[in-house]
Order: C-alpha cells, then structure tokens, then sequence
C-alpha cells in the first residue's frame, strides 16, 4: 500500500513538473501579419528552447478590441503602434519592465529611448519604426507626386482609381496634413469643412483596404495607394513601377513596438524574446525583411546596403515633417467616429 | 403496414417517456449556451453604457438605440431628426441579399432539377460537384472572385480577346461584384433543398398535366413549383439570411467603401468606434427583422397547407 501511494505521488509529482517545464518552454505572440521573418523565430525556438507559437491582427484597434474582449492574459507579447501603446497602458493592458530586466535596454537608440507614448520605456522596446504615405504608379501619373492633393483632390487620370488603407486613425490624420488643421481639432469650423472634404474626395476613391494595400498596387488594380513605406518597398521589388511620396504638407511616422502584456502566462520568455529583438544582429533581420527601420544602435553593420539608399526610407528635402498619430479624448473621438461612419455610410 | 408501423411507434414513445427528457438534455443544453446564452449577451449589451475605445459600464442605457434612430448632427446637439444613416445601411444590405438570392434561384433552379432528374446513380456525383468548392473557405473563396473579375483578370481578358468588349468591365469594387459575390458563396444552399425537394417530387404528375393538354409552363408553374416550394422557400432563407450579414463579400469585392449590415457591427467591436453597446444594438434590430420575416414565411406557408 504505502509503495502504490508512493509511486503515485512520485508519478504525479513527476508529470506536475514535466507540465511546468512545459509551460516554461513556450512563447506566445500576438503580432501583426507578414512582420517577422520565420527563421528569426526558428532562431530564438532553437536558442532558448522555447516553443513559440504567434496570432496575428490586421490593425491597432483589432489588437486592442480582441484582448478587451478577453484575450488578455493568453498573450506575452504584442506589438502596437505608438499610439496604441499609449492607449493599452491606459487601459492598464501592460505589464511594467523593471529596471535591469532587459540586459539589453542600453541597446535602444537615444532618440527612441524616452518617446511621449511610453515615457521611460516602462513597457515597451523598439520593433521598427516608418511612415505612412502614399505611392503612385508612375506608369499611370507622371506629374508632382510631393502633395497630398493626389489622395484628397487628384488629377482627372487617378480619380476612381486609389485605394486608401481601411483605418480611421490613418484616413483622418492625413486628412488633417492635408487640411493643415491640428489633428484632434475641436473646432466646430474645422471639422465641419474636413467632413465636407472627405465626403468630396471619396467620390474619387475606389476602395478601403489595408490587408492588400501593396497586392492592389502591384496587380494594377489601383493607381494609387495609401501605404507604409516598407510595403510600398516591398511592392517596388515585386516590379510595380511605384513611387512613394513624401508631402510637401507632412506625413505619418510610426512605430511599432514589443509590449510586456498584463498577465502573461510565459512572462519570463517574453523578457528573453524582447532581449533577443533588443540585439542588433536580430531586429536588423526584421528590418531587411519589412524594409523599415530598426530603433537600436549599432544596427548598421547587419542591414542589407539597400536599405540605406532605398527612396521610401529618405525624404526629400521638399517632404513636410513627419507626425506621429495622436490620442484624442473621449469627446472629441466621438465626433471623429461620426465623421468615419459618415464617410462610410 | 403503415399502421403497424405507427402502433410500434407509439408503443416506443410510451416506453421511452422518461428517457425521452434525458436524451434530449444534450440538445437543450447545446441550444441553451451556444445560441441562447450569447443572444441573452447581446440583448443586455445593447441597454447598456459604452465604455471609450470598447468594453461596457454596467448601468442602463438607450443611448444605441437613440443613436440608430436619432440624428443630432456632428457634434450630438442638434434637435433630434431621423437618422437615415443606418436605415440606408440595412436597406442597401437587404437589397444586396435580396438580389443574391433572386440570382441564386434563377440558377439554382434549373440546377436542382437538372441533378434530380439524372439518373439515380449519377445524382450523387452531381451533389458531390457542387459541394467540392465548399471544402475551400470562404476568404479564399471570395479572393479568387476578386481575382477572377478584376480589370487585368481572365473575364475580361477572355471578353475582350475575343471582341465583346474593348475596356474592361470595371466589376470590382461595385454593388454587382458583391451580388455576385454573395451568390457564389451561398448558391448550394439553393441548390441542395430544391434538389431534396424535386428528387421527392412525383414525376407522374407532370405526365398526367401534359397527358391533359397543359403547356410545359403550365406544368412547371402549377405543378412543379407549388410541389417543390417548401424546398425553395428554405433556399432562399438559406441564402438571404447569411448575405444580409455578410462583410467579408462587401469588404473584399465591393472596396468597403460604403457599411453593409454586417461590416457596420463589425466595426463597433473590432474597429476605431468600439461601441459594443450600439454594435449589440445593430445585432437586435436584424435579429428582430430576419425573425419576422422568417415568422412571415411561416405563416404564410401554413395558411397555405391548410
């Protein structure tokens, strides 16, 4: 009797720990789609002995709405732009980094160091950072591309032929540029007339869609596209004859960056995760494969050449300045929503 | 025969009373949580305060319901004017969903009857065809549509290879590209009822109208069609209720560029707005409209056996 119970508690005690370590080797992702080179993964699995398993999102706001609606807590990681991050920590979605967690942390450039949206870097490391423009085929336009008059008031040739990216935050910023008003404007004036311009400006559109923002230009089924710089780079090499456009009025900058979730069940793999992305060697391998920017230093060495030269990464001198998307308050979104359900309604 | 059939049956249901409550539990349960359950949610959520970028407060509200009825113009302080907004939302989905079963019916028809009236062994080959597209989901489904209609794609380069036409069509990115859309992704559940209808329906009728002298059209119209209706009047649920909700159809064919139904209530869970109060709210008023019609249809299909 007494060995049975013995061998009992040996075994149970046994598969408790072979349950433990199994948890302990398992990393799981909520990432956006097509924007981590899978080897990169198979690298830090083979390192450290961890399974990773990723989910992906289409936008900021899927990623926020899906771990609001319960999610929190499945995920160790995730990667929202800044505004977003700003937005998660205020929902209290973030788990914060203590001091001397990242052994790497000395690894984040300066200029990304201290940003507005998480001051300190007390959740988040750098992933990469671009813009958000517009490109054009230039088989189908050969004039000034620098103004944001191709998107919002465009030359006879483009007009029915642009697709814009399917995201609020994105559409009314650049629509703000555009106008030269500030962007969470609470003047009534200002925003009647950006409501009245863009219901003027879709009759030239002819489709929302993030998801395919580069096939559609690359297929020829628009002539213009709103779009990342990297996807506009990446649909350049897949032989569009594009050309990304910097504003004479100002464009959208960005970055994304690898958050610590509230809860996570793998919390100790995910600070390993962020240091291992927090080397030079392995962000620069995000950055060859999504043709945007890393935020560390030291980075230079392991990027492809082209990179350095390519025209979607270097404004010209005529580009106006590149802002971040802002948070507006609850008041003021709401009018914002209503001009969005107007344009789509 | 058949009585001594029905004797044993009821010999059976007397016998198995008891256990009847307790087989049946699974289904009420199944039933209860994952039809009921997720309903009752929704019903709650759309009386409730919205939370800002998602979520809800718990303390009652009308606001979604003033918010779908209700203009007050861009900054909420106008004196309340009827709000067409959403009311031209659902019309235009109703419309789209309509025109995709009518679609559906013309084609599906003729198909259903074709495949009944083969011979008993090739019928099921005939179902199999069908269905085989069915076993791709339906994102892909509705990519290779896209791709199959667009400007550079095969249907206008055929079209215009051989000269019916000199520009492209400009499908995609329309009202029809969605119709067409919807219909392609739900044409088997037109097909498959009619089909069990007509294979049960009696051909010997048909023969004894045209032994009497009635046209073909008269045989079709008020034998054929009266006989098979039940089979088609579920064809035309089967397709009208899943369209009239659709967003992936509307999102990838018609350019997103105008909400349906679906893509509306969508957007308030998963996109900027995150009203989920307003979202549930959306859910109940179509919930409210598909079950009266189903309730119409009903009706009137009893009043008609009657």
């Amino acid at each position: 009797m007494k060995t049975i119970l013995k061998t009992t508690v040996a075994a149970s005690a046994l598969a408790l720990t072979a349950g433990a370590a199994m948890a302990e080797g398992k990393l799981v992702i909520y990432h956006w789609f097509e924007y981590i080179p899978q080897e990169l993964l198979d690298t830090f699995s083979a390192e450290y002995g961890v399974e990773v398993v990723m989910d992906t999102y289409d936008s900021n706001e899927a990623l926020l709405a899906s771990l609001k609606a319960g999610a929190i807590g499945t995920y160790d990681v995730a990667v929202p732009g800044d505004y977003m991050v700003q937005i998660m920590a205020g929902e209290g979605l973030l788990d914060t980094i203590a001091d001397g967690e990242l052994a790497n942390k000395g690894n984040i450039a300066p200029e990304w160091a201290d940003p507005s949206f998480d001051p300190g870097r007390a959740h988040s490391i750098p992933y990469q950072w671009g813009s958000t423009s517009f490109a054009v085929n230039r088989d189908a336009y050969s004039g000034d591309i620098g103004t944001t008059d191709i998107l919002f008031n465009p030359p006879a040739e483009l007009s029915g032929k642009i697709n814009m990216l399917d995201s609020q935050g994105e559409v009314l910023a650049m629509a703000a540029l555009h106008m030269g008003i500030p962007q969470c404007s609470t003047d009534r004036d200002q925003l009647k007339a950006l409501n009245d311009m863009l219901q003027e400006a879709k009759t030239h559109w002819a489709s929302f869609n993030s998801d395919t923002a580069k096939e559609v230009l690359v297929s020829g089924d628009a002539a213009v596209g709103q779009i990342y710089d990297g996807f506009a780079a990446k649909g350049r090499e897949e032989g569009a004859n594009i050309e990304y456009a910097f504003p004479s009025q100002g464009y959208i900058v960005w970055m994304d960056n690898v958050v610590l979730l509230k809860d996570a069940p793998n919390r100790d793999n995910a600070i390993k995760f962020m240091d291992f992305l927090l080397e030079p060697e392995n962000i620069a391998a995000v950055t060859n494969y999504a043709r945007y920017n890393a935020g560390l230093t030291g980075v230079g060495t392991f990027l492809d050449p082209t990179l350095a030269t390519q025209p979607e990464s270097n404004p010209p001198a005529s580009a106006g300045a590149g802002v971040f998307i802002e948070v507006c308050d609850q008041a003021t979104q709401e009018v914002y929503d209503q001009i969005w359900t107007n344009l789509k309604k | 025969m058949a009585g001594g059939g029905a004797t044993g049956g009821s010999v059976q249901s007397e016998t198995y009373r008891e256990a009847r409550t307790l087989l049946l539990l699974p289904a009420w349960v199944t039933l209860g949580l994952l039809t009921l359950a997720p309903l009752m949610i929704m019903l709650i959520y759309s009386f409730l305060t919205k939370e800002f970028r998602g979520g809800v407060i718990w303390e009652f509200s009308l606001e979604a319901y003033d918010q779908f009825f209700f203009d007050r113009g861009l900054f909420g302080d106008e004196p309340p004017k009827i709000e067409w907004t959403y009311i031209g939302i659902f019309w235009r989905s109703i419309w789209q969903a309509g025109a995709a079963t009518i679609l559906s019916l013309l084609i599906g028809f003729p198909t259903a009857y074709f495949i009944a009236t083969r011979p008993e062994r090739q019928r099921a080959l005939w179902v199999f065809l069908v269905t085989i597209p069915y076993w791709v989901n339906l994102l892909i489904r509705t990519v290779s549509m896209k791709f199959l209609l667009r400007d550079e794609g095969p249907l206008n380069d055929g079209l215009m290879s051989i000269g019916l036409i000199s520009e492209p069509l400009g499908i995609v990115n329309t009202n029809l590209a969605v119709q067409l859309g919807l219909f392609y992704s739900y044409l088997p559940f037109m097909v498959l009822p009619i089909y069990a209808a007509v294979e049960r329906y009696n051909f010997a009728l048909s023969e004894a109208a045209s032994d009497l002298y009635a046209p073909r059209w008269a045989v079709l119209r008020r034998i054929v069609i009266p006989s098979v209706k039940p089979g088609i009047i579920a064809g035309c649920i089967l397709v009208f209720v899943p369209s009239l909700g659709s967003f992936l159809a509307p999102d990838l064919l018609g350019g997103a560029k105008t909400f349906m139904i679906g893509s509306l209530i969508e957007e308030q869970f998963k996109g900027n707005a995150g009203n989920w109060p307003f979202g549930a709210a959306a859910s109940m008023i179509l919930l409210t409209m598909v079950l009266i019609l189903l309730m119409v249809f009903a009706r009137q299909s009893r009043k008609e056996e009657a």
